[in-house]
């Protein structure tokens, strides 16, 4: 097998409206990638054309060396897939939902128990089996779902937005599993608005609007920004935020915790100006620094680079 | 198609059903439910219909006449209002259906050997039992002008009819109505129970999770079939237990038969309901539609109550397009006339093709692809 996936000017239209816009990239095999951006920015559309609930419009895909297209099947029996609402019968039993989908991947009798055995340890599941799915804490049931999307073993798993939703101790566990995936060779294409997520994958593509803005990893990103950034601190930072959105010289704001990153055209002027504007509005700064930017700020740079706004 | 695959989603379907009481209620409640309360209800036999009666001559001749009503079984007398002027009272509040007023000349004229005319008044309101009413006090007049006739005159009537009613020799409408009744409540429970199934797959999300499995359209419809095939196998033959119990209904014909042609029936209503599950995606607006396109075609258009030979054509050439009208026919031929594959092959013909249309259309219609 060649690449994982090579995608090709890949196309889809609904209507009017342009979800994908002529995307391409490759995946390495055994590769973490990432795909980064807001809510309607075109990745779950994406996913879907390189799973096959989606047929392109226009361009092509290769997923495990099969064409989406026409070789739907072959694509299929390659591939996992767990999206961001999770789907399996809250009406069986945990026991149940995993003889279904064995079935459905044809896992074969003399792989089933093994699998089965696998399935429950890795969901944290043993001596649950005959507990109703729907009865199980939310990030039991994920655990549950990428189990059932793995049994066959597929080289390739397709993750959209696998932890939106869930508890941080629980996306912790979750990313734990996924390294042992890739730790195995399986390689793992992933979607999450969640930026810090952004940071465990090797390369990730940042997607806007429907195109790939950017494509590295995570490091480079950030090496790539050329724009300083700052965290202001202030009593009041989302009104500070209102102030400092329309200010001149800044670039975009961010709220970051308590704080306000701000990116700047020039750090100096900024570290000047923004207290006093600040004043102006009647809020006082107790600390502005320069810090190295986060992967929320390479996306904020990166759509300001390709002269865009976000999506929504 | 994959067996191994098939097999799976049936299995699950059957789990699914297992746990989901409305679907139970559905299959196993409604159709006995359904099957007592038409069973019970709808009936055109008339007896005992309540009659009043003003004897305004008040002799043998006029008691005899009466009593003629009385024994035939048909008329209850209930009332003996001694005023003609009563008589719109009674059939106001609807305590009598049929009025007779025996004038005081009766008995001179008949005497006499001259005509002499009996009142009879009949509360049209309901039609259809009035018309039963008439022509029953006709045939009774009719008996007695007769019998008069005959013992003043010791004549013998040159032409009698002898009639004989074949395949319902009492006439009883409840051995029309019951087998009839089993095809239309399955029509109905067929469609309704797959129209939820893969509307409830839509609406809860576990579709797109099935679409991305290597299961193929034609195994996520027949694994889906199988289990309510085997219910509305088990449904129809409840009802004919009932039919057969509870009813009295005969049951002349090969029972094998009717469970080949019930199954063929079976499986084009069944895919129909997952036709239209599978085009409108929502279980609320699936049962509507599967009620809405079943219920009153089964009721009125398939010749259960009201006969299709009787319509105008328009309505008749309707007819044709209802599943449910074969499969009446099938049941009341198999259950009334004991008839065979030799009278029934028509409508077998004709179930083939709704069964093979249904399947087309629900596999067409079930995209697992997601737009």
């Amino acid at each position: 097998m060649p690449e994982a996936v090579r995608v090709n000017e890949l196309t889809r239209k609904f209507g009017d409206f342009t979800a994908v816009d002529r995307v391409s990239f490759v995946v390495e095999r055994g590769e973490i990638f990432g795909f980064l951006g807001p809510n309607g920015a075109g990745k779950t559309t994406t996913i879907k054309m390189l799973t096959g609930l989606l047929r392109p419009t226009s361009g092509s895909a290769r997923v495990a060396g099969f064409d989406v297209g026409r070789e739907i099947d072959q694509v299929k029996l390659n591939i996992g897939y767990m999206s961001q609402l999770f789907s399996l019968y809250h009406d069986l039993t945990v026991l149940e939902n995993i003889q279904l989908f064995a079935g459905l991947y044809g896992v074969g009798n003399d792989r089933f128990a093994d699998r089965r055995d696998w399935v429950l340890e890795m969901a944290q599941l043993a001596g649950h089996q005959d507990r109703l799915t729907g009865e199980l804490p939310l990030g039991v049931k994920q655990r549950l779902a990428l189990g059932c999307a793995v049994l066959h073993e597929p080289p390739i798993l397709f993750l959209d937005e696998p932890t939106s939703g869930v508890d941080p101790i629980s996306r912790r566990n979750f990313w734990d599993l996924i390294y042992g995936f890739a730790a195995s060779g399986t390689t793992v294409f992933v979607s999450t608005h969640y930026m810090e997520e952004a940071e465990y994958c090797h390369r990730v593509a940042v997607m806007n609007r429907g195109r790939i803005i950017a494509l590295d990893r995570p490091r480079s990103l950030k090496a790539a920004i050329q724009e300083p950034v700052l965290e202001v601190t202030t009593a009041a930072a989302p009104r500070a935020l209102e102030v400092l959105r329309d200010a001149p010289g800044v670039i975009e704001v961010t709220m970051f915790g308590r704080a306000v990153h701000a990116m700047v055209e020039d750090q100096a002027a900024a570290e000047r100006q923004i207290p006093e504007i600040l004043a102006a509005a009647g809020h006082s700064v107790e600390s502005i620094r320069p810090i190295e930017p986060s992967l929320e700020d390479v996306f904020v740079s990166f759509v300001h680079r390709s002269g865009g706004t976000l999506a929504e | 198609m994959n067996p191994t695959r098939l097999w799976a989603i049936a299995r699950k379907e059957a789990i699914q059903l297992r746990r989901d009481p409305r679907s139970l209620i559905m299959a196993f409640l409604l159709p006995v439910a359904l099957l007592l309360f038409f069973g019970y209800a709808i009936s055109y036999d008339v007896n005992n219909i309540e009659m009043a009666v003003v004897d305004e001559s008040g002799s043998e001749r006029s008691r005899a006449l009466v009593h003629a009503f009385e024994s035939s079984g048909y008329f209850d007398i209930v009332e003996y209002p001694a005023r003609y002027a009563d008589v719109d009272d009674l059939l106001q509040r609807a305590k009598v259906r049929v009025v007779m007023v025996i004038p005081p000349r009766f008995d001179r004229e008949l005497a006499a050997g001259r005509d002499a005319a009996v009142q009879l008044l009949l509360d049209g309101s309901d039609a259809n039992t009035a018309t039963i009413a008439q022509n029953y006090a006709a045939a009774i007049v009719i008996r007695y002008s007769s019998d008069v006739l005959l013992h003043a005159r010791r004549f013998v009537l040159p032409v009698e009819a002898e009639t004989r009613v074949w395949y319902n020799e009492t006439l009883e409408s409840r051995n029309m109505i019951v087998p009839g009744l089993v095809a239309v409540i399955m029509s109905i429970i067929a469609a309704m129970l797959t129209a939820l199934t893969i509307a409830r797959e839509w609406e809860r999300g576990t579709m797109e999770q099935l679409a991305a499995t290597p299961v193929h359209r034609l195994d996520v419809v027949i694994g889906k079939l199988l289990p309510y095939v085997g219910i509305g196998l088990f449904d129809v033959a409840l009802a004919i237990v009932a039919g057969l119990l509870i009813f009295g209904v005969p049951l002349r014909g090969n029972i094998l038969l009717l469970a080949g042609l019930t199954l063929l029936f079976l499986l084009g209503a069944l895919s129909f309901g997952m036709f239209i599950s599978a085009a409108v995606k929502s279980q609320v607006l699936a049962t509507q539609v599967a009620i809405q396109t079943t219920y009153l075609p089964a009721i009125l258009l398939s010749g259960f109550i009201f006969s299709i030979s009787t319509m105008p054509i328009a309505l008749r050439a309707v007819t044709y397009a209802v599943p449910a009208r074969y499969y009446v026919t099938v049941t009341k031929g198999i259950f009334l006339k004991g008839v065979g594959p030799e009278v029934l092959w028509v409508e077998a013909l004709a179930m083939i093709i709704f069964a093979a249309a249904g399947l087309t259309l629900a596999i067409r219609s079930f995209r697992k692809e997601l737009e």
